[in-house]
């Protein structure tokens, strides 16, 4: 690697899993050469004001590349990862081919190889995430892939999917699934409920998310297998995870931004960038998922990042598609909505889902000498308003069109290289 | 979309855009002028002439769409038809495209049914022409309630009072809300009578009362109304035959000696005969079925002229109401306005 000039961040408070300080960062070599007070280098990041922390990690990420790239691609993804202030991100399996063999995990791979963001690649369980045949998991994993699932396509065989932890086990990977009955969601487009009822549009029973929570506990109980938990939406998931977790079973969670901040009551308007899978759910159930976040029992916060193109977003309710954008707002919502200790807000955005996507070596560690310069500075009082217009992604649709929030980041920081400075992507 | 409680409404998109008990009644005050019309020898006005008004049906529909092509003639308005199933629009193509392509056509008024709730609300977002909901999947058929509320009102002189029970797949239809709505507005009282897979998952805040036995329902109302049974439920498992809802819902030659001596059996069209109403029943004198079909014409004439004639739209009294179905996001705390799209 060719000798680039050290940087330091200055003036800003760092915080990390083990504690907070207010501190100089130096950055030489793509690794941390320093932490302490009054530290010069060639080159100075300004952080008055700022928390410096570690790169923000994402569980659920959708790129989009290959297949649909008029909506993203592993390029601009990643740099609107870099501008919400994350250092690695993990891209879902439901592109078209799905990533469930060695070649389009390798693809991927090498797609984000000169992206501003590292990105990690999960794998399908089954083949073409159809839920019949396993996937080769031990070919995927040989690449590196720490984390299996079918995304959207959660596995509904209760037998399949035990075959699947099994052989998961064997391989030290962790199967991850958006829990969702297929039956009982029986073509529901939102959260069915009072608001489904009055807008006539076919709802999805919480019930639908619950009983695959609970099915997937139970297996997690038989296999042993390491459980992820995506997008908790439900109070009565939150409670069943945090039941799973005292009884000591090997299962995380995550809750998206949206699930923690916006209701059903938002499809009133029939505009599909509401509409999400799983769906946007009561007052209540935001409660619930913020309670959990605040007492462990969701411990990961991820964007589900989902592009899609205008035109998709222009059909009828039923008809578009599912996801909303996530990477450049995540960050803010968690510290606009949450009332939680910043380190708390960071576990979940950081070292958290390091873990669990196998990035834990890398990503989310401690701000201290030695470790690799994946950092991000935020400024938690600034204020912005969200326009999808100007974000870095391909796509607009982001739910919070010109809702005003309440921190962003300054600057990010991938290997020892500033990809985002002053809140500009710089590649 | 609608706008505040007291800007003039430019589009029908469902009830409440009407403004409660005032503005529906504004519509069948309306509708008796056009009655008259529809009853001369030559049943035709020069009301909206140069007025051009659009079909817009994604969805097949004959008796809906003659009665609005019926409506429009007779006040001399130009129709087209932008026929959505015999054109390259299929499932798929962006609305917004479409509606654009025909309001740069110079249209007046869109009149849309689609099979997706919400279409025509989306639709009404995105042109200047008026925009009228001739159906939207489960959601809402505004111009269907009107044409009953006048259609009660002229045999029973007024709603207020009146005891009505809907009955069948509340769950599927998007009369049977706006109905609802309607009804309720004007002071009548609502039973729902279904069984329990043909209702509503939630009817949190709806002014009705729920009955699975139609039986006992029946001698205390003034108004029975009649649901279509879709033959395709029954591969959803809402249940087990037609020949089952037929013994527990259907208006049988017994059940009709139920109902008062005067009162109304009324159904939407079209009729299953047999399945939810006996044939015999259909052409009971108490049945006003074709009453509704011919009111249809001239409720239809009333909500075009009112859009397009006065060239102030229908102006919205401040009443709220009764349910919160109007999808204005201001009726939902947590919902956004337009100046802020994103605000939970």
């Amino acid at each position: 690697m060719p000798e680039s000039p050290s940087i330091v961040i200055k003036g800003g408070r760092v915080v990390d899993a083990t504690g907070e300080r207010t501190a100089d960062v130096v950055i030489a070599d793509g690794r941390i050469a320093a932490v302490g007070a009054d530290l010069d280098a060639d080159r100075t990041l300004d952080a008055a004001g700022c928390i410096v922390a570690p790169g923000l990690v994402d569980v659920h990420t959708h790129l989009r590349e290959p297949g649909k790239e008029e909506a993203e691609t592993v390029e601009t993804g990643a740099r609107g990862a870099a501008l919400g202030g994350y250092t690695a991100i993990l891209a879902m399996p439901n592109t078209t081919p799905a990533i469930d063999s060695a070649a389009v995990v390798q693809q991927v791979l090498d797609l984000g190889r000169t992206a501003p963001c590292d990105v990690y690649t999960s794998g399908a369980i089954t083949v073409g995430r159809g839920g019949e045949q396993l996937a080769p998991m031990a070919e995927m994993a040989a690449l590196g892939v720490r984390l299996f699932t079918d995304d959207g396509s959660g596995v509904q065989s209760n037998a399949l999917m035990r075959r699947a932890m099994e052989y998961a086990t064997g391989l030290g990977v962790t199967l991850a699934q958006h829990c969702e009955d297929d039956a009982l969601c029986g073509g529901g487009h939102m959260h069915e409920g009072e608001w489904s009822a009055r807008l006539g549009i076919p709802g999805q029973p919480a019930e639908a998310e619950e009983l695959m929570v609970m099915r997937d506990i139970a297996l997690a109980r038989l296999t042993g297998c390491k459980v992820h938990f995506q997008h908790m939406s439900t109070a009565r998931s939150v409670a069943m995870i945090r039941d799973a977790i005292a009884a000591g079973l090997p299962v995380t969670a995550e809750a998206t931004t949206h699930h923690f901040t916006l209701t059903d009551a938002e499809c009133a308007s029939y505009d599909p960038v509401f509409k999400v899978n799983p769906p946007l759910r009561t007052a209540e159930d935001v409660a619930a998922v913020k309670a959990g976040l605040a007492d462990g029992a969701i411990g990961i916060i991820a964007t589900d990042h989902a592009p899609h193109t205008a035109e998709t977003k222009e059909l009828p309710f039923d008809q578009a598609p599912p996801g909303m954008l996530g990477l450049e707002t995540a960050l803010a919502l968690a510290l606009t909505e949450l009332d939680l200790p910043i380190q708390q807000v960071l576990a979940a955005l950081s070292w958290n889902p390091a873990a669990v996507i196998g990035a834990g070596d890398t990503h989310g560690l401690p701000v201290a000498e030695g470790n690799p310069a994946n950092l991000c500075v935020i400024d938690p009082e600034v204020t912005w308003t969200v326009d999808g217009a100007a974000m870095a992604s391909r796509s607009t649709n982001t739910p919070y069109q010109g809702r005003e929030l309440k921190g962003r980041v300054r600057h990010t920081i991938l290997a020892g290289e500033p990809v985002v400075i002053s809140g500009e992507a710089q590649r | 979309m609608s706008g505040g409680s007291s800007d003039p409404v430019r589009h029908l998109l469902d009830i409440p855009d009407l403004g409660g008990a005032a503005g529906i009644d504004e519509v069948l005050r309306l509708t008796d002028s056009f009655v008259e019309v529809s009853e001369r020898p030559i049943p035709k006005v020069p009301a909206l002439r140069g007025k051009t008004v659009a079909w817009l049906f994604y969805e097949d529909s004959t008796r809906t769409r003659l009665s609005f092509e019926t409506a429009a003639k007779r006040l001399s308005a130009d129709t087209m038809n932008f026929s959505v199933s015999s054109s390259s629009v299929k499932k798929g193509e962006s609305l917004r495209d479409t509606a654009k392509t025909i309001e740069a056509m110079g249209i007046d008024a869109i009149v849309v049914r689609h099979s997706s709730a919400g279409a025509p609300h989306r639709i009404a977002g995105w042109v200047d022409a008026a925009v009228i909901n001739a159906g939207d999947g489960w959601h809402a058929h505004p111009t269907q309630a009107l044409l009953d509320c006048y259609t009660i009102r002229q045999h029973r002189g007024d709603l207020r009072g009146q005891h009505i029970a809907i009955v069948g797949d509340i769950k599927h239809s998007r009369v049977a809300r706006s109905d609802v709505l309607a009804f309720t507005a004007m002071g009548a009282e609502v039973t729902l009578v279904a069984p329990p897979t043909l209702l509503p998952p939630s009817l949190e805040g709806w002014p009705v009362k729920v009955s699975h036995d139609l039986d006992q329902v029946l001698p205390t109302v003034d108004v029975v109304y009649l649901l279509r049974m879709q033959r395709e439920r029954m591969n959803e498992a809402l249940l087990p035959s037609l020949r089952e809802y037929t013994a527990c819902f259907g208006l049988t030659n017994r059940r009709v000696d139920l109902l008062a001596d005067d009162a109304l059996v009324m159904h939407p069209g079209p009729m299953n005969r047999g399945v939810e109403i006996a044939a015999e029943v259909a052409d009971l004198p108490r049945s006003v079925i074709l009453d509704q079909v011919r009111n249809g014409v001239a409720v239809r004439m009333a909500v075009l002229y009112l859009l397009l004639g006065s060239g102030t739209g229908l102006v919205a009294p401040p009443a709220a109401p009764p349910i919160r179905t109007d999808p204005t996001p201001t009726d939902s705390p947590s919902a956004h306005t337009e100046e802020d799209p994103a605000r939970a």
